[in-house]
């Protein structure tokens, strides 16, 4: 007979998670062969616009060459698996940003058979939130490579910018800026995963 | 070249969680999303995640009586929290990082943002501790038994005691931050964070005593599993065992 149990509910992670999650240096993961240093930041809005100043970022991404490191993707890439891919930051209670520094992601096969574009995964949690919020963010200068992505093509036009990750021309190394709005006018999109 | 194994994980029980607005929380309220989630194609993305591969922990975490690494012992009512990471079919989830952080005796955290508040700090105690759940998806910790603390969602406000818990599956599509509870706590219908839980689920939380993990002369003994979203692909051959 087949056991169905419950799924546990989800609880916020609090005002006290970085106790124990968003250590620093996790923020910064290393750079692997290939691979291009990058740096995402950005702040957390809430439905006011103002900034939330407790908000845990959390980041999953492939490696340069569009490879993960797990257990599923055994594809001989050519990568060495130290590159964990996951980072952890939290938004600055003053100022509001999150930063992470990173290497830009290769492409990874969608169903299809295509390739998606370059993304990194983000999961958004804090004080005042009960459950998880699942997103994926692109970046500004794969212009023709999002077009084609399977799953930004699947969002309404109209929303598709919540999800790009805007370059900041001549930052060293390539900085983008991405901010999350969580209810209200521009609110980004957020995916049942 | 082996392909990459896309797996499907079934729904995330939205019914059994909490809504993502819920006023009695009242910090809620300005930070749930207005529109609806947006279904995704199921890519290699999020059905992978760090939990197989970010384990570089030391047995050592999962004693909190003595992670802080005084050489001392935090004061408190001893305690030994254990159970199963499950999925939706009772089966053991290896390798989930489990993560935890919670108050000490007197309910006061080690952090920077808890520190208007009047109850003493243990030297002895930093209140986090993390483990890997075994080949059966058994995880334990060693701690000492949290207190309730006030918060200010709304007059006379009290936090029942509990341990919060972040669990890291094998994707990120199965990422869940939840609480423990403990059985029999009078707080326990008075808090809103945790009657943000649907009725028929909020119990799910609720940690047990059991006197078979109670250890003579040193602890007493508290179970509880956690049932993370599991994948579709399992779920259809346990069907078909029927
Ligand atoms: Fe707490």
């Amino acid at each position: 007979m087949t056991r169905h149990l419950g799924q546990t509910p989800s609880q916020t992670v609090g005002p006290f998670y970085s106790m124990r999650l968003a250590a620093e240096g996790d923020n910064v993961l290393p750079i692997p062969d290939g691979g291009q240093r990058i740096v995402v930041k950005g702040k957390v809005f809430d439905a006011d616009g103002k900034h939330v100043e407790d908000a845990l970022i959390e980041t999953w991404q492939a490696n340069p060459v569009g490879g993960y490191n797990h257990p599923d993707d055994l594809r001989e890439l050519g990568q060495s698996r130290e590159f964990t891919g996951f980072a952890r930051a939290q938004t600055d209670f003053q100022t509001g940003e999150y930063r992470i520094e990173t290497v830009k992601p290769g492409r990874v096969p969608d169903p299809e058979g295509e390739m998606q574009a370059p993304h990194i995964a983000m999961i958004i949690q804090g004080r005042g939130m009960l459950n998880p919020l699942f997103t994926r963010f692109y970046f500004s200068d794969e212009l023709q490579a999002n077009q084609q992505d399977i799953v930004l093509r699947a969002v309404p036009a109209g929303r598709r910018a919540t999800l790009i990750a805007t370059l900041d021309e001549g930052s060293d190394p390539p900085t983008y800026v991405f901010d999350v709005r969580l209810q209200g006018e521009s609110e980004t999109v957020f995916f049942d995963v | 070249m082996t392909e990459p194994i896309v797996r499907h994980y079934g729904p995330r029980a939205y019914p059994d969680h909490p809504p993502f607005s819920y006023p009695d929380y009242r910090s809620t309220v300005k930070r749930a999303p207005s529109q609806d989630l947006l279904g995704i194609v199921k890519t290699l993305t999020e059905s992978t995640g760090p939990g197989p591969i970010w384990s570089e922990i030391s047995e050592d975490d999962a004693d909190l009586t003595t992670n802080a690494g005084t050489g001392g012992e935090a004061i408190g009512e001893r305690i030994i929290v254990t159970g199963r990471v499950l999925d939706e079919h009772g089966i053991g989830v290896p390798g989930t990082i489990v993560e935890i952080w919670q108050t000490n005796a007197a309910g006061r955290y080690v952090h920077w943002r808890d520190s208007k508040r009047k109850a003493p700090l243990d030297p002895n105690f930093i209140g986090v501790g993390q483990c890997v759940t075994d080949e059966e998806g058994t995880y334990r910790f060693l701690t000492i038994r949290p207190g309730p603390y006030p918060w200010g969602n709304h007059p006379n406000a009290w936090r029942p005691a509990h341990i919060h818990f972040s669990l890291m599956g094998p994707a990120i599509g199965s990422r869940l931050v939840t609480q423990m509870y403990f059985e029999g706590d009078p707080l326990l219908p008075l808090d809103p964070i945790y009657n943000s839980a649907p009725g028929h689920s909020r119990e799910r939380m609720i940690g047990s005593y059991d006197h078979d993990i109670t250890e003579e002369g040193w602890a007493t003994g508290w179970r509880w599993d956690i049932v993370l979203r599991s994948e579709e692909g399992i779920l259809e051959e346990s069907e078909e065992d029927e």
